[in-house]
This record gives C-alpha cells, sequence and structure tokens, in this order.
C-alpha cells in the first residue's frame, strides 16, 4: 500500500510538473520574439539621447568595440563603445561607462564625445543612488545631467572639472554631493581617454553581434 | 449570488485583507510600494499569479494526495511567475526593469501558498478564481494605496511614471510639491505606511463595533 502510494505520488508530480514545463515552454515561444525586439530597441532608445545635435546615418548599435579590463576609463568591468557615422566619416563616439564612486552601488551610464572633444550628451543608465536626493541625475527628474553638454577638456580645464563646492564650474545637487562628484570625474576621464586613443577608437574592427 | 459575491469582495478587500489582517506577503509590499505605479504594477501581477494558480491547484485538487501537496503548489506557482514574468518583459519592459527582482519573488509571496492550501485545494475551481479574485484585488489595493500615500508624502508627486504601464512618454504625474519628505520614500518609511494602515483598519473596525454597541449598556457606561 505504501509502495504503491510513493509511485502514485511519483507519478502525479512528474505529469504536473510536465503540465507547467509546457506552459512556461509555450509562454517563451509566444514571447521570445518581442523580448527580444524590447532588449534592441530599448538599446537603440536610450543610446540615442546621448547623440543630441548631431548627424549620422549609422545604425548606433551595429559599430560596437569592448575595451577589456583594466582600462583607463572610469569603471572596472569591461567598456563599450558604440562608434557613430556619417557616411564614411566618424562623427562621435558613444561610452557606456560605470563609476563605484557613487553613494550606492555602480552608476551605469552614457557620455557622448564629438570628434572635437567634447560632451553631446550624458545620461545615466542605471543607478541606486537615494532616491529624491542623488536620483536627479535622471533626465526626467531634473536637468542636471545636461549642463555638460558642449563642454570639454579645454572648457573648462580639467581643474575646473569639479562641482562649484570644490571650487569647479558645475552645478551641484541639493543634498548630494557624493553622485555628482563621481559622475564629474568619470566624465573628466572619459574625455581623457577620448583625446589620447580617438584614432584608435575608430580604426579597430566592430565586433559582430549576435 | 450577486449579494454573496460582494460579502467575498468585503472579505478580500477588508475583513481577511491578506496585507492588513493575515500580514502575509510582506516582503514585496514594503519593498516596491516607493510609488503607486510600482504597487499597481505589482499589484495586477500578483493578482493575476493568484487567480491562475487558485485556478490550477483547484483543477488539480483530486490528484493532491497530502505528502506531495506543497511540491506541486511550489511547481505550479513557480511556472505561473515564470509566465508573467516573460509577459511583463514582452508587454511592459520598462516596468519589469522598474520591479526588477520583485517579479520573480511573487514565487516567495506566502499569501499566494495561503490561499491554495486554505481555499483552493477544497474547493471548487469557479469559486477559487474568485477568491484568488478578491483575496488578490485586496492585496493590490493595498498595495496602491500605500505606494500613493508614499510617494504623495515622500516625492509630493502622484501618479509618476504611469507610462510604464500604459505606454508613451514618461509622465511625472501630478506634481504637488517639488520634494516630499524623503523618510517616506526609504525603506523605514515602508513600514510606518504599513503600520498606519494597520492601525487606520482598525479604528475603523473598532469604532464601527462600538456603533453597533445597543444604547442601553452604553448609556449605562456612560451613567456610572
Amino acid at each position: 500500500m505504501a509502495e504503491r502510494s510513493i509511485w502514485s505520488s511519483g507519478v502525479t508530480l512528474a505529469v504536473i510538473a510536465a503540465i507547467c514545463a509546457s506552459l512556461v515552454a509555450l509562454t517563451w515561444q509566444l514571447t521570445a520574439d518581442r523580448i527580444e525586439a524590447n532588449e534592441k530597441e530599448w538599446l537603440a532608445r536610450s543610446l540615442q539621447p546621448a547623440l543630441a545635435g548631431l548627424f549620422f546615418d549609422s545604425p548606433v548599435t551595429e559599430s560596437m568595440i569592448t575595451i577589456p579590463a583594466p582600462h583607463d576609463l572610469p569603471g572596472t568591468e569591461d567598456a563599450i563603445i558604440y562608434r557613430v557615422y556619417s557616411g564614411e566619416d566618424p562623427v562621435a563616439a558613444l561610452f557606456v561607462v560605470s563609476t563605484r564612486d557613487g553613494y550606492a552601488g555602480p552608476i551605469r551610464f552614457l557620455v557622448g564625445v564629438a570628434m572635437d572633444g567634447t560632451v553631446t550628451g550624458v545620461r545615466v543608465l542605471q543607478h541606486r543612488e537615494t532616491p529624491g536626493m542623488g536620483d536627479r541625475i535622471e533626465t526626467h527628474k531634473s536637468d542636471w545631467v545636461l549642463q555638460f553638454d558642449g563642454h570639454s577638456l579645454r572648457d573648462p580645464e580639467p581643474r575646473y572639472w569639479a562641482i562649484k563646492g570644490d571650487g569647479g564650474q558645475f552645478d551641484q545637487l541639493t543634498g548630494a554631493s557624493v553622485t555628482p562628484r563621481a559622475i564629474i570625474r568619470a566624465i573628466r576621464m572619459t574625455l581623457a581617454y577620448f583625446d589620447i586613443n580617438r584614432d584608435a577608437i575608430f580604426a579597430a574592427p566592430a565586433e559582430v553581434q549576435e | 449570488m450577486a449579494a454573496g459575491l460582494l460579502d467575498r469582495f468585503r472579505t478580500g478587500l477588508w475583513r481577511e485583507n491578506p496585507g492588513l489582517v493575515q500580514l502575509l506577503g510582506l516582503c514585496p509590499l514594503l519593498a516596491v510600494t516607493g510609488s503607486f505605479v510600482n504597487g499597481l504594477g505589482l499589484g495586477l501581477a500578483t493578482l493575476a499569479v493568484m487567480m491562475a494558480s487558485n485556478a490550477l491547484v483547484s483543477a488539480t485538487r483530486r490528484w493532491l494526495q497530502p505528502e506531495i501537496r506543497v511540491p506541486i503548489y511550489v511547481l505550479i506557482i513557480a511556472s505561473l511567475v515564470t509566465c508573467i514574468e516573460l509577459i511583463f518583459k514582452a508587454w511592459f519592459p520598462d516596468l519589469d526593469r522598474a520591479l526588477g527582482i520583485f517579479i520573480p519573488l511573487i514565487v516567495t509571496n506566502c499569501a499566494i501558498v495561503a490561499r491554495a492550501e486554505v481555499f483552493a485545494s477544497r474547493n471548487t475551481v469557479a469559486s477559487s478564481i474568485v477568491d484568488g479574485l478578491v483575496m488578490g484585488s485586496g492585496f493590490a489595493l493595498l498595495l496602491m494605496v500605500i505606494g500613493a500615500f508614499r510617494e504623495l508624502i515622500g516625492q509630493g508627486s502622484l501618479f509618476s511614471r504611469m507610462d510604464m504601464l500604459f505606454g508613451g512618454e514618461p509622465v511625472r504625474g501630478l506634481v504637488l510639491v517639488e520634494n516630499g519628505w524623503l523618510l517616506l520614500v526609504l525603506p523605514p518609511g515602508a513600514f510606518f505606511s504599513l503600520a498606519l494602515a494597520i492601525a487606520a483598519k482598525n479604528a475603523i473596525d473598532r469604532r464601527r463595533k462600538d456603533a453597533r454597541t445597543p444604547l442601553p449598556r452604553r448609556a449605562r457606561t456612560l451613567n456610572r
């Protein structure tokens, strides 16, 4: 009797497990294409704003190169650079960098740099900064990240790439100074990297994306 | 029938509200209610999982030997949550990014297992679906109330980022004041808000009970 009950329990479990697995497989089949399209669209959509005011006709996501860590860019992970072209001519480089100097966890963000070394846009992708304070680095919460547009390491000079409280030129965020410092430092490092490695960045062959 | 349904809604939303009275599923409740839209999104996801899991548990209840019933609940709930997660990723990708790990963590919401064990394993499919609907609504409503409260006091706005559910351009919602009382958005604010909600419910219940107490006895108490 006990033995039979073990068998019937096992079979019941197996049948229900099979039904559940098919349910998940079916849902996956129905959603896989949409999910992939969403990911691509999200990437393209989040890259776009950091290239404001530039004319380019190449799909940004198809000219990616990876700079393996350790490198001179901010962050300890591999850095990603998207090259932006108008026809054959390079127009700008879009850096995906991260900094660990923020208040809580890494901040991942985009820095677009035009060929003359000026910032075309900064956009935060991911962060865990304090809501209501450090999170005003998001564009839908405040315009703080827009103040870097058009600036380069010649305007202002590197030592003025700091918040006003530290003798620099850029606005801080009320109640939060750690987050702005981290971001400004990371932008400055990115611009310096671009000045030194500009030609190498555009000479590297593009990676094939699957 | 309609009166019975109304009474069951009253049970799910008020008398036996999974969050307020049974105090189940508190982890997601405390963690995601920083804004109204997050509460609404996770509330709807939990509601959907609860209805579907109640339906499946009830449909398979005649094969549920006592020894294997818990693994079966886990199997059913985990599969349903995976499906919901895929659906969110496909149709509400922004909300999926905002809720992050809390969608997969619906699996660990004890309110769902509790309904499977207490109700769905002993009742008909139709009745179990209704149970999932009323209990899920009770939980979702609490998430929305606490989300709205924390957003209003903590950020001074209401219904911000509703585009994550309904599409379109990012919206800031109703902005009443530029900055709120930050504490409410931070984790301690979640505990305070839940405590206030439970206290308010108990206060209302007590007042109603007092009102129902026969007059003579109250009069006597007063005369003493």
